[in-house]
């Protein structure tokens, strides 16, 4: 039997969950023979090359990107799980979401005490390249459907790997009182 | 503004319990509060300045921010929508050229939403500095504008005569209808004050309480406890100093038959917390009067001096040695929740309205740590009554568990909206057709307000008691032509969103959280999963504290019981799973900010 494919990306977050994946330290070398991985920053594969089993989504959506690439998961991942605060509740960047986005523009691009006077042509970047800022940030089942949540900031290490071995395996999740946290 | 507020402070001999006094007086001033005033205060009481701050942020009619000269406060209830609101509200804005929440240039005009004003018989309904106005138009609205330019005065203001009975009494001028469409027991006009105070000099307190409890009347705000069991747990609670409350906080949207006692039965509800008094062993009563009925204030100070007067308030009443009991009147400032026994309480200590723990109840524990009863304005009423002609007399209305007779406020879809005082025991048909409502023209009815229940049609031969359909009175008839989710459910989840306290998660955010599934379903976006996570989900308020958060899902959670085929035909069948989520629309804010083209 082949093994379960994996892909993970990190949206609206500060990678800390990957970090956290990798702090799984020697149980990586298990893990290799466990799954194998598709797009990921792990292997630095940045499409999809073919449908996988597990998705893994740190951080929310803050971004019109963030959503495109959200929106690929979901159609090319059978199982999506949120990992971490910010794919499930937002988490810090969504600190912005009581101020209108104008207000956090200028105070980044125009007011804000370093660009005040380096930004002289008083500039919001505006490049049709870049993504454009969404109303709010968004937790990722706002967006689109999402089977798992594992919380933390980031989750534990031993939490996502018994997560991850839960899924492949098909057994229970053991998850210990002590693995489960919410900060 | 030094000076004023330092004699408000000593209008309340710097008494910190006397908070909301002393900011009610201060803001109906200046039309806000300042910093300078909250420093002072804080300096003269002894308390820290956000001590203060916490509980103007808590009332509604609290600004700290100038509100206008001329505060207009326009209700958003339902039934306000129902009978025109919306024009109103546009011609409003198109002639002060301004939007709800905000104050003209030259600080003028401000205008205000406000929940259910407790005017639900005569809507559109307004609070204009404190005066109310009822029944408004597009026109009126153009012509309270213009008039407010010229300088008019608020009283000046009133094009109609004023309203019926005591609405036009000096103290009072006000257009407000009572619109009382059927008397029995309390509202009885012929009413003489003093007899129940005589006669119940000549008994001990606890025969007075045994006469209550022979009458088997339960509180009539809507929870319906045994009256005569709860002045007695108060009488015999240990405490220095005892307390009666009269709760005249009708918040519940659709409620105003308080309002109508407290205009033309006002000796009638003194008497009965004067009875209270004398039954518990209390000597002050406190009416807490929401803000709404301000204009009540110098008819019913009036009201009660001249009983100071004759000696039925006061010391050694009516003669009798050591009998002595007064009432002070106390004001709310806007916030539902203090209908709620223990957040009133609360609230007349001076502080924010968030409910208590309970245990202790205020019987042991209430007012200033004192044994406190907190009885509905009818309820004070109905015991008079019980005193005047027995406890087998009141049982001979109503039902074996629900005795006595209940005062309904009906609104809506029917001809003759107002107050009824039927007994107990009839059946939702019944007050239909009494109300001219027609039967096969009614699609639904909210059975106590939006923390009751929602029916329809196969549920109007329910029965109103505490044995079927228990009500606090408020029933609002809704015809064919009314859309249950958008008109009722939506405006009735946004009315517990407005007035929760914020003290429960549950209560603070799953109302959110629920009004967001609704206004999904109505955009077509909703699936059957919503409908299924609404209830399940509604059940977790059920956790809250109080009253106000367990109940803030019954109109979700009733529509859905009862209406269920209306929220089915809005979904989506073809699909399981749908976020909702608009690309599209989230990034709209963004392109108009940067100036970009949205090429997502």
């Amino acid at each position: 039997m082949s093994k379960p494919i994996v892909a993970t990306t990190s949206l609206a977050g500060c990678f800390g969950c990957h970090m956290s994946i990798l702090d799984i330290d020697e149980r990586i070398l298990d893990l290799i023979h466990l799954v194998e991985f598709d797009k990921s920053p792990i292997d630095d594969i940045k499409k999809f090359s073919r449908k996988c089993d597990i998705g893994l989504i740190e951080g929310g959506c803050c971004n019109s990107e963030n959503v495109h690439v959200l929106k690929d998961f979901r159609e090319n991942c059978k199982i999506l799980v949120s990992v971490g605060e910010c794919a499930i509740m937002g988490g810090l960047p969504a600190m912005r979401n009581g101020i209108p986005i104008r207000e956090c523009l200028e105070e980044a691009y125009l007011n804000g005490p370093t660009v005040k006077e380096n930004n002289k042509l008083k500039i919001i970047p505006n490049d049709p390249e870049l993504p454009i800022l969404l109303d709010k940030v968004y937790p990722c089942h706002e967006v689109v459907k999402i089977d798992y949540h594992l919380p933390g900031c980031p989750p534990r290490a031993d939490l996502i790997w018994e997560a991850l071995v839960a899924l492949v395996t098909g057994n229970e999740l053991k998850m210990p009182y002590e693995v489960i946290k919410y900060d | 503004m030094k000076t004023f507020t330092l004699k408000v402070l000593e209008k309340y001999s710097r008494d910190k319990t006397r908070l909301m006094d002393i900011l009610i007086d201060i803001q109906s001033e200046f039309g806000f509060i300042s910093r300078e005033s909250i420093a002072q205060i804080a300096h003269e009481l002894q308390m820290s300045e956000v001590d203060v701050e916490q509980t103007i942020s808590f009332y509604h009619f609290f600004s700290m921010k100038p509100t206008g000269r001329y505060s207009i406060y326009l209700n958003n209830s339902a039934v306000a929508n129902m009978m025109g609101r919306k024009e109103v509200a546009q011609a409003l804005e198109k002639e002060t050229g301004i939007k709800f929440g905000e104050v003209t240039a030259d600080g003028l005009i401000g205008l205000y939403e406000t929940s259910c004003i407790g005017m639900n018989d005569q809507e559109p309904a307004a609070i204009i500095n404190n005066q109310i106005f009822t029944k408004l138009t597009p026109f009126r609205a153009k012509e309270i504008v213009r008039d407010i330019k010229e300088g008019k005065k608020v009283s000046q203001m009133f094009s109609a005569s004023y309203g019926d009975g005591a609405n036009r009494d000096d103290s009072v001028k006000s257009v407000v209808t009572n619109n009382i469409r059927k008397i029995g027991p309390i509202l009885d006009p012929d009413y003489k004050v003093g007899g129940a105070i005589k006669k119940i000099i000549t008994l001990s307190p606890e025969d007075v309480i045994h006469e209550i409890k022979n009458s088997n009347i339960r509180g009539r705000g809507g929870a319906g406890f045994p009256t005569g069991l709860k002045w007695e747990f108060c009488r015999n609670a240990p405490g220095a100093r005892k307390y009666i409350f009269c709760n005249a906080d009708e918040g519940e949207p659709g409620t105003f038959k308080d309002r109508v006692i407290l205009t033309e039965l006002p000796r009638l509800l003194f008497e009965g917390m004067v009875v209270a008094g004398y039954a518990v062993g209390a000597q002050e009563g406190i009416l807490y009067i929401r803000y709404e009925y301000k204009y009540l204030q110098e008819y019913l100070e009036k009201i009660l001096q001249a009983a100071r007067e004759k000696n039925y308030l006061g010391k050694d009443i009516m003669g009798k040695k050591g009998f002595n009991f007064d009432i002070r009147i106390q004001f709310g400032a806007g916030a539902y929740v203090c209908g709620e026994e223990s957040a009133l309480i609360e609230s007349a200590e001076g502080k924010r309205g968030e409910p208590r723990d309970r245990p202790p109840f205020p019987v042991e524990k209430g007012y200033l740590d004192m044994p406190t009863v907190v009885n509905n304005v009818e309820t004070l009423c109905a015991v008079v009554k019980v005193i005047l002609h027995g406890g087998e007399w009141y049982r001979s209305f109503g039902t074996a568990e629900s005795t006595g007779t209940k005062l309904l406020s009906v609104s809506g879809d029917c001809r003759f909206p107002g107050v009824y005082e039927v007994a107990w025991g009839f059946s939702v048909n019944d007050i239909l057709d009494m109300v001219g409502a027609s039967e096969k023209n009614v699609q639904a009815v909210q059975v106590g307000g939006p923390s009751g229940s929602l029916i329809g049609p196969e549920e109007f031969s329910r029965i109103l008691g505490y044995e079927d359909l228990a009500t606090g009175g408020s029933l609002i008839i809704f015809d064919k032509t009314r859309d249950i989710i958008s008109d009722v459910v939506l405006n009735f989840t946004e009315f517990f969103i407005e007035e929760s306290c914020g003290s429960c998660s549950t209560c603070r955010i799953l109302p959110s959280i629920l009004k967001q599934k609704v206004e999904k379903i109505l955009d077509a976006r909703g699936v059957m999963q919503d409908i299924k996570d609404m209830e399940e989900w509604g059940k977790t308020l059920k956790a809250s504290r109080c009253g106000l958060g367990q109940t803030a899902a019954n109109p979700i959670l009733t529509s859905i019981k009862n209406f269920r085929h209306l929220y089915e035909e809005k979904i989506q069948r073809s699909k399981d799973f749908d976020s909702g989520f608009d690309l599209s629309k989230a990034v709209q804010e963004a392109c108009v900010a940067t100036g970009r083209v949205p090429n997502i």
